[in-house]
């Protein structure tokens, strides 16, 4: 069975071409998927993420749960409204997911995981929370939308029902409020600063409404992808997973180390490759010859494979392609990739790409 | 519902072929290709000179989503690749019958031109596809 999100017939009436995705029904594009990524870079985009999972941990014992289970430490969440990225992981130190968790209030925190991987993070949970007075919800009732690009949040200011657009607007990075089953979250997977919506599944067409109505733009998971890239925010089942811990994908400052006395899940694993000489690089690349970087492509130094690409494609910002790519550590720039049988020559850079609409790395 | 000509010739890997009436034709890929692939950001030409075999991969057209070959629709030797493609590869996109055309082959048996699919019988590939 297909499974499809509240705003099914919207994307079909705005035209999207619809691809499976994880299980679901998502729009590609709308048409064009560069001046989709162009809307969100220079103006305000949005995208349908209803496939994602918003799940709630709710019980006296939802913190130290969290701590045992995240690789981030969800006590930094000091107060309610307060949100942390981190990875999940399993005793080896991969990675089972990765995830924002957000704090509601006292007892209670909501987690947000990728569609994909939703059923295994549930049956993840429960095994580990078995016996823990701590109730795991995950909100089948709740849609997402992000609102991304630099005019995201005034744009979305006059569509939020009236007792969040204040406090909304006020919102620092990383923070989120919440009234009912609203919550809009400072958060997003761009680079760009914006909103991220979660709502009632029958609230999200009118919603969506009033945001093209204030003139954001509806945007495709395939311009997700490459405003992710240029951002150099990792995809997870590409730049890492269960077998690809955060150390060994330029998640390190994810992984809180202090206070020492934290036994997360991982935590033994992890420590042994904190030092461990094949340790790799998680890094940018900028292709400077002729082609695209896509996954799986060896990358070359003098000949001598390196490392691969683990996420490539076309830079709508930079007019050139970009990567991720997974490599022994160099203290070298130039390097190449072989693409279909041909070295072609490419430059290590240190990610992101572009931030806020600006290009970060020398072209 | 996409554009397909009816004075070209086609194949079922959506390359179209137009007779140039001088013993050689010009290959580009049909409307329904460009549009499945999306925006397209960069095309590998083949040489000039090279002989190709029929249904041979000769270039590579990449889009924002992936990169996909395309096929030599004839045997024959490659006489020219579309210039423009360098730096405007999303002709392909905004005009695929005209400025996005792909490359030019002399076919080795020009009988073979008559043995492609009509509009009519593309037009069924399409509907089939769908």
């Amino acid at each position: 069975m297909v499974l499809r999100t509240p705003l099914y017939s919207e994307h079909v009436r705005l035209g999207a071409r619809l691809v499976p995705f994880a299980g679901w029904e998502m729009p590609l594009h709308y048409g064009s998927q560069i001046q989709e990524h162009q809307a969100v870079r220079q103006d305000a985009g949005m995208f349908d993420v209803s496939h994602m999972r918003a799940i709630d941990l709710i019980g006296p014992d939802a913190l130290s749960v969290l701590r045992r289970l995240l690789a981030n430490d969800a006590a930094k969440l000091t107060v309610p409204g307060k949100a942390l990225y981190s990875c999940m992981l399993n005793p080896a130190g991969g990675v089972v997911d990765d995830l924002i968790l957000f704090r509601l209030d006292e007892l209670a925190y909501r987690a947000v995981v990728n569609a994909a991987t939703t059923a295994k993070d549930l049956a993840w949970m429960h095994h580990h929370l078995a016996g823990e007075r701590v109730d795991i919800r995950p909100r089948e009732d709740l849609a997402i939308i992000a609102v991304q690009g630099p005019t995201a949040r005034d744009r979305t200011a006059s569509c939020l029902p009236e007792a969040l657009r204040a406090r909304a607007l006020a919102l620092a990075p990383f923070h989120g409020v919440s009234d009912g089953d609203w919550l809009v979250g400072r958060t997003g997977y761009t680079g760009e600063d914006g909103f991220e919506i979660m709502l009632p599944h029958t609230e999200a067409l009118a919603l969506w409404s009033a945001l093209i109505a204030a003139g954001v733009r509806p945007c495709g998971l395939g311009a997700r992808d490459t405003l992710r890239l240029e951002a150099g925010l990792s995809l997870y089942g590409q730049d890492m997973d269960e077998s690809i811990g955060p150390l060994d994908a330029g998640l390190a400052w994810t992984v809180a180390w202090t206070p020492e006395t934290r036994d997360f899940i991982g935590r033994q694993a992890l420590s042994a490759r904190r030092d461990h000489p094949e340790r790799l690089d998680l890094v940018g690349l900028l292709l400077t010859g002729r082609g695209v970087l896509r996954a799986h492509q060896p990358v070359l130094l003098e000949g001598r494979i390196i490392g691969e690409v683990t996420s490539g494609g076309f830079s709508p910002t930079l007019e050139r392609s970009i990567g991720l790519a997974r490599i022994t550590p160099v203290d070298r720039v130039e390097c190449a990739v072989e693409i279909r049988g041909h070295a072609v020559a490419a430059r290590i850079v240190k990610p992101p790409f572009v931030r806020h609409g600006r290009i970060r790395v020398t072209l | 519902m996409s554009q397909v000509p009816g004075d070209l010739r086609y194949t079922k890997s959506h390359e179209w072929v137009r007779d140039n009436g001088d013993g050689t034709v010009t290959v580009g890929i049909t409307d329904h290709a460009q549009d499945a692939l999306g925006d397209i950001v960069f095309v590998e030409t083949p040489e000039q000179g090279r002989e190709v075999a029929a249904e041979e991969g000769c270039a590579v057209v990449e889009s924002v989503k992936a990169a996909s070959d395309i096929y030599a629709p004839l045997a024959g030797a490659i006489v020219a690749a579309n210039p423009l493609l360098d730096d405007t590869p999303d002709a392909i996109n905004n005009d695929p019958y005209g400025e996005g055309w792909i490359f030019q082959l002399a076919p080795s048996d020009p009988g073979a031109l008559a043995l492609l699919l009509d509009a009519a019988a593309y037009q069924q590939v399409v509907a089939d596809d769908a």
